[in-house]
């Protein structure tokens, strides 16, 4: 889906470069003069080569520069945090920091919510998606076309503007205030990975279907024991993404939870960070515990991420 | 099994067992797609209109009365409507402009053939999959007043310190201060606090638009340049006869969806600056939240929220008319 085959540089006579261009005298002068040319070409694409990798590092150390003073506050003493001038590195590692944090807020309870949220959602959706999407990709009924529309239809509808009668349907007509499905419910109707698994379904061969059916497998389990194992990659990208809404979703339980009991992590750091904001070691500990899930998931499984976006985006 | 337009005969000419055929797998569909619909119908649907329901009503903790429009005259003639819009507008200019052109700059870096690229990618990328949450507790502490590295920075350099996070003041306000000059009220820009919160979040996109940029590249097809260099092209014109006109749909699409995500922003502000200092930062969606949550005015803020979406819409009909005619889609 991304691709970086780029072909935007000079074509370089390797050739020429590697066997070095014999320095004898040569009877053919213009062979010599686009020996030249060539070896000009290469030396100001080397140079290309040299500025772009000077702006792409100096781009990336501001991207990961945060990150690191982060990991560098999380490991200082507070005496040290504040100190001025600053230091760069921890003078004197304090792990202890992070068990510090871990003790003075129920992050436990936290990062226990925030899994069984996640967990459930990306089961959820993957659940219902699939059930959808195999119906749309595979079969033919009544009022096929126009359902597709409306949910199509549904991408249109902004979610500032279904925040406020969401609150009212969840909190009091289903009197799920303060609770896990409220925080789950909601966000399995996705309309993203219905269109995704859709799309993956639809290239799945037919005659596999045909095969299927004259082996006497039903329809449910030729979904389930050859379209979903055949695509792995859709349901991988569409769980990760999935995961990684929930895990970093704040706004939607901001509204619907009030204990720490039901809590997750990105409203527990929030509120660590309103209550303890000036334990600088500690509060960049707790960050990065919740930030380190998520970026491990991204490190491990970057192909589906970039993929999943990146199709997303074109698909609108 | 052809794919069948909308036809309210859709069995016409079939046989009776086909028929009967047809029915039972329409029956089977709909078991497949119902969870589906009701989870869509109940918290998607049906919630669009429900908004413009409540949005007419005077309702606070409980539903009151019905009022009509009123809602929409008192948020038309309320001034922190007005200077909330402001914000937002404020907020998209400093943010969406810098993460396109920084955005298309690296990716078009980064299609180079050079080495290490999906390492880079994954760099820039990285931000992008943190929470909003943590990565605005971390620039909260880059910012800090006190001991924060930025001010320590300029400390060491002999530079006066900022107040970043806590500046109310516009940054053109502060910047003719440097010289001694005073600018009138419309021209102080926006506060400080926002530059500040607008920094954090193109640092926090910026992979997004990497990401797609590289995809609006890589379907750019590689004859075009072949035969460009083939003609005498230079980079330059190379870039902006070819590159730019054929990534405009790319383009088009990435500041279409980032303005609108942009108008949605709350967590990064919420956590860093909480709507302050003077509310210099309360965008729209952040008026619309203290208004509905904190103050418990339900109908108000719902009025509010469909105010934003008519904005959302107006900008993206606007966006279409002036890029669309300019969009080269092949």
């Amino acid at each position: 889906m991304v691709q970086l085959a780029g072909s935007a540089g000079r074509p370089v006579d390797a050739p020429a470069i590697a066997l070095g261009a014999a320095p004898t005298p040569s009877l053919r002068p213009d062979a010599d003069r686009a020996t030249a040319q060539n070896n000009a070409d290469a030396r100001r694409s080397a140079i290309t080569r040299t500025v772009i990798h000077v702006l792409l590092l100096a781009g990336a150390l501001v991207m990961v520069f945060p990150f690191y003073w982060m990991l560098a506050t999380s490991l200082k003493s507070n005496a040290e945090s504040v100190a001025f001038p600053p230091t760069f590195f921890p003078t004197e590692l304090h792990p202890e920091n992070y068990p510090n944090a871990l003790a003075a807020a129920p992050f436990g309870r936290y990062f226990f919510n925030t899994a069984l949220v996640a967990v459930c959602q990306v089961v959820g959706v993957l659940t219902v998606s699939s059930l959808a999407a195999f119906a749309f990709a595979r079969m033919e009924f009544f009022g096929k076309n126009a359902l597709f529309m409306a949910f199509l239809a549904t991408l249109m509808i902004p979610s500032e503007v279904t925040l406020i009668p969401n609150f009212v349907i969840v909190t009091k007509w289903l009197g799920w205030y303060n609770t896990y499905q409220a925080q789950i419910v909601p966000a399995l109707g996705s309309v993203f990975a219905i269109f995704l698994l859709r799309q993956f379904f639809m290239g799945i061969p037919r005659e596999l279907e045909e095969a299927a059916h004259i082996d006497g497998c039903s329809r449910f389990r030729f979904l389930w024991a050859i379209i979903l194992p055949l695509s792995t990659p859709a349901l991988l990208t569409v769980a990760l993404l999935n995961f990684l809404g929930a895990w970093n979703s704040f706004l939607w339980p901001l509204l619907v939870t009030r204990s720490p009991e039901m809590r997750p992590i990105q409203l527990g750091l929030h509120v660590f960070n309103t209550e303890f904001g000036s334990r600088y070691g500690e509060l960049m500990a707790a960050s990065t515990l919740v930030i380190a899930p998520t970026v491990i998931l991204y490190l491990v499984a970057q192909r589906y991420f970039i993929e999943g976006i990146a199709r997303s985006g074109l698909k609108g | 099994m052809t794919a069948r337009a909308i036809n309210w005969t859709p069995t016409a000419g079939m046989s009776a067992a086909g028929r009967r055929r047809y029915w039972r797998g329409t029956g089977i569909a709909y078991l497949y797609l119902s969870p589906a619909v009701l989870l869509l119908t109940v918290f998607h649907f049906f919630p669009g209109f429900y908004a413009l329901y409540i949005s007419t009503w005077r309702w606070g903790i409980v539903q009151e009365r019905w009022v009509g429009l009123e809602n929409y005259v008192r948020a038309l003639s309320d001034e922190a409507f007005w200077r909330s819009l402001g914000v937002t507008v404020w907020y998209v200019l400093l943010a969406i402009p810098a993460e396109m052109v920084l955005g298309l700059l690296i990716a078009y870096l980064l299609f180079q053939p050079i080495r290490g690229r999906s390492a880079y990618r994954t760099l820039y990328f990285l931000p992008y999959v943190t929470s909003s949450v943590a990565a605005a507790i971390v620039w909260a502490w880059l910012y800090n007043n006190e001991y924060g590295l930025l001010n320590s920075l300029l400390k060491g350099a002999g530079l006066p310190a900022g107040r970043w996070l806590r500046e109310s003041s516009g940054v053109i306000e502060l910047f003719a201060s440097n010289f001694g000059l005073s600018v009138p009220g419309w021209l102080s820009g926006p506060s400080m606090a926002l530059a500040a919160v607008s920094a954090m979040s193109v640092w926090h996109y910026i992979g997004f638009h990497v990401v797609i940029f590289l995809a609006g590249l890589g379907n750019i097809p590689r004859e075009l340049y072949e035969a460009a260099r083939m003609d005498g092209a230079d980079e330059g014109q190379v870039f902006r006869r070819i590159t730019l006109p054929l990534l405009s749909p790319t383009t088009f699409f990435l500041g279409t969806v980032s303005t609108i995500g942009a108008l949605q922003a709350f967590n990064q502000i919420y956590v860093m600056t909480n709507g302050g200092p003077l509310d210099t930062t309360r965008t729209l969606l952040m008026l619309v939240f203290r208004t509905f949550y904190q103050q418990t005015r339900v109908g108000y803020g719902s009025a509010m929220a469909f105010l934003l979406t008519f904005l959302i819409l107006l900008l993206t009909l606007v966006n279409f008319r002036l890029v669309g005619r300019r969009v080269h889609y092949d």
